[in-house]
């Protein structure tokens, strides 16, 4: 039950028109979130004001929302120098051939900073590749334990033991196996990258495993008797019948799976100091500036946002793709 | 004239190579192009990081057809895996790092340094409480202000009390091998106060044998918030983390090293040897592009010091407030809030041959890892030099210098005279106990210590 509907059973209702209680059904929730959201902001300032650090006083939304605006214009100053570098580049390039012919010119790509609008995208595409080979490796996981009993008994303890284990104790490893192993002169993806999107992997994979094996051990009876009644071979069956059955539960594991991996590379770049909204955030903390606090929670609402996002496009995936509409609410 | 296609084909082949010899053999007076030109340098959010900054904005590697990407590193132990793994090309480190590596105390690789970045910088600071304690034992001067420099004579009886009521008192440093460590051993022992031995041979690193001040390891941008909470009462580090302390109110920074002792040398450059064989011109290069940094901000009287804090000041440098790295980098130190006092050569990047790498100043750290035991057995007098010879590698600074000299952006009088320079400073005084040293003798100049390892002792 949601808080709007809770809400109109509280109010005492003098038989509305159909219109009105339309119109009220759909404007209620929004004005409720508006209102829930303006609470937010004055608790927000008004406990700020009284939090005093060595670093000047807790920010406000005011100040954060001042905040946004300096980094957006950060972003565009970072950009008109790339342009400026790239421009010093190709003179130099030319320069370069006309002294010495043999040259062959080559373009650079832009060794200034990343900017806060650079490191969002970096986190963003870090973390949805570790969920999709994740996904990729875990639903078939999922889907042979589901099906198999023996299977699913071997794994369980496996399985239990790997799922609780924290990012922070994979990163170490993770780093340490990639630069032992992956040793490229001309590396397609950087190393940082390759860390942090193998630690988001190894921690978004047991939900879905779980939850898959679940669903799929889970179908009603009847669906499987349908299967065998009209023969289908384990391909089919598998197709036709388990995966539609379980795509509730798949979906299931797949949003528990992405809030997991968003919270886990945030944690893996603060720590590994890999690119990413983490180690912006890590890096304002060390800087220590009259802006740092409210940079930093700029950066946490994004986070949350971002997180907030990631969620709702999962529920939207699974309406897309679920026959079962009622099982994708919220 | 009429020549067939074939042996035209073949005088053209011979005519570029040809050609190619000219140019290769003018190019080698000059200086040849970087064999590598896409490099990444590694940092730690301090102020003495300034001359890696500046080559950068002011388009100096870019002069020498370098791309340089800039990265702040975690720690002093992640910076140096970065340079030995490859990750980073170079970085700014610890002078003691590229020693300590070659000689193998701690991460073992052999590290070189073509570069020194700066003199002084650092200061020690400690908590408010701390402070409040020390202060009856400091003499005052006319206006009531503390005479300076402060003496760690002054720490001693808070210790003793602390110790005596059984707490220990346990400050901060950067990293088992830096300047740090060895400015706060320097200051502590010189007023009585044992800051511990290290023996590695018996596998103890911690350097806490026989302390009265317990030291241990805080990255710099941390110090701060580590003091606050507690766990530190007093820590030795770069600017602007004692500035900071001071604005934050959380702090009194009490000595500065330049009063520790007078233009001692600071970080430096560091590339693996292999680095610098496999790229010859990007080493000189980057070393050439280093050099006009620094000779940039010390240029007419540090005029250009404001210009280099406000690049500091981004966030992807050392990125904390204007004010707070102005304080130290435009020649005054603020210890204790409102007392501000003139340093004008707190932070030196190119003065006084700053920059060039004086075998006696690598010796100056070999005597300090000796002194607490980092080595832990009498090395000669010999074996100092060459060690020094090994790390220190004034020729490929020279190179770059006199071509700078010779094309005319640089004048050769600022450098010292590379025909007749041996490496050796003459024999320094201006330490806060007035010892001397002399980089030729070092055995003999650790002898002097009323604390410290003495010859043929082993821990």
């Amino acid at each position: 039950m949601n808080t709007a509907t809770l809400f109109k059973r509280a109010m005492p209702m003098s038989t509305p028109s159909r219109l009105q209680r339309e119109i009220r059904a759909r404007t209620l929730p929004v004005l409720l979130s508006l209102i829930g959201i303006a609470g937010f902001l004055v608790i927000w300032s008004s406990a700020a004001s009284n939090i005093t650090t060595s670093l000047g006083n807790f920010p406000g939304p005011s100040a954060v929302y001042t905040q946004f605006g300096k980094l957006y214009e950060e972003h565009k100053a970072e950009r008109a120098k790339a342009e400026a570098f790239y421009e010093r580049q190709e003179k130099r390039n030319a320069d370069r051939v006309a002294k010495d012919p043999d040259y062959v010119p080559k373009i650079r790509a832009y060794t200034g900073k990343e900017t806060f609008l650079d490191q969002i995208w970096t986190s963003v595409y870090t973390a949805l590749t570790g969920f999709v080979f994740a996904a990729l490796i875990a639903i078939p996981l999922g889907i042979a334990i589901g099906l198999s009993r023996s299977l699913s008994i071997a794994m369980n303890p496996v399985i239990q033991v790997l799922k609780p284990i924290s990012p922070l104790a994979w990163l170490p490893l993770v780093t340490m196996v990639v630069s032992g192993v992956y040793t490229t002169t001309d590396p397609m993806f950087a190393k940082s990258f390759l860390n942090s999107m193998i630690t988001v992997m190894l921690c978004c994979l047991w939900p879905m495993v779980i939850n898959t094996a679940v669903g799929v051990a889970s179908i009603d009876k009847d669906l499987v008797n349908v299967s065998r009644v009209l023969s289908l071979n384990a391909l089919q069956h598998t197709w036709r019948i388990v995966l539609p059955a379980s795509v509730p539960m798949i979906f299931t594991g797949m949003r528990l799976a992405i809030g997991i991996a968003w919270m886990v590379l945030i944690a893996a770049e603060m720590l590994a100091q890999n690119p990413g909204l983490g180690k912006f955030v890590w890096d304002e903390f060390q800087n220590g500036s009259s802006e740092s606090l409210s940079r930093i929670l700029a950066a946490a609402i994004v986070i949350g946002l971002i997180g907030f996002a990631l969620d709702r496009g999962m529920l939207a995936l699974q309406r897309l793709l679920s026959w079962d509409k009622s099982s994708a609410t919220r | 004239m009429f020549v067939s296609p074939r042996i035209r084909k073949h005088l053209l082949a011979c005519l570029s190579v040809f050609s190619f010899l000219l140019v290769s053999a003018a190019q080698a007076e000059e200086l040849g192009w970087p064999e590598k030109e896409e490099l990444t340098f590694g940092f730690i959010k301090l102020t003495d990081m300034a001359p890696i900054a500046i080559a950068y904005e002011q388009g100096y590697f870019e002069d020498e057809g370098l791309y340089v990407t800039i990265e702040a590193q975690a720690n002093w132990k992640v910076l140096l895996d970065g340079v030995i793994d490859g990750r980073l090309d170079g970085a700014h480190m610890l002078a003691g790092q590229p020693i300590a590596a070659t000689i193998g105390f701690g991460t073992s690789a052999h590290i070189i340094t073509p570069f020194s970045m700066d003199l002084n910088g650092n200061g020690i600071t400690v908590s408010n409480e701390i402070w409040e304690a020390m202060k009856p034992n400091i003499p005052t001067q006319g206006d009531g202000k503390p005479v300076h420099p402060i003496k760690a004579d002054a720490l001693k009886p808070v210790v003793d009390e602390y110790r005596a009521d059984g707490k220990p008192f346990n400050m901060g440093m950067v990293f088992p091998v830096s300047t740090h460590n060895y400015e706060l051993r320097y200051w502590l022992a010189a007023g009585g106060i044992h800051p511990g031995y290290y023996a590695p041979h018996r596998g103890d690193i911690t350097g806490q044998i026989d302390a009265d001040a317990l030291l241990s390891v805080t990255p710099p941008p941390q110090m701060p918030a580590t003091l606050e909470a507690g766990t530190i009462y007093g820590y030795c580090v770069g600017e602007p983390w004692n500035q900071q302390a001071v604005f934050k109110g959380i702090g009194v920074p009490v000595v500065t090293d330049y009063e520790i002792w007078k233009n001692n040398p600071e970080k430096v450059f560091g590339i693996t040897k292999e680095f610098a064989e496999k790229y010859p011109n990007t080493t000189v290069r980057l070393v050439r592009a280093l050099i006009r940094a620094a000779m940039w901000l010390d240029e007419n009287d540090n005029a250009n010091r404001p210009e280099a804090v406000k690049i500091l000041a981004q966030s992807n440098y050392v990125g904390a407030d204007y004010d707070v790295i102005a304080n130290s980098m435009t020649g005054t130190f603020e210890y204790e809030k409102g007392d501000k006092r003139e340093v004008p050569d707190f932070n030196v990047f190119f003065r006084y041959n700053a920059t060039y790498p004086y075998y006696s100043d690598a010796i100056w750290y070999l005597t300090q890892m000796r002194r607490w035991g980092q080595i832990s057995e009498d090395k000669s007098d010999d074996w100092y030099k060459a060690t020094a010879e090994k790390v220190y590698r004034p020729d490929i600074y020279a190179t770059a210098a006199q071509s700078l000299i010779d094309e005319g952006l640089a004048n050769a009088e600022d450098f010292p005279n590379f025909d007749t320079e041996t490496g050796f400073r003459k024999p320094q005084t201006h330490f806060i106990d007035n010892f001397v040293y002399d980089g030729t003798k070092p055995n003999e100049y650790i002898e002097q210590f009323p604390i410290g390892l003495k010859q043929g002792q082993v821990l």
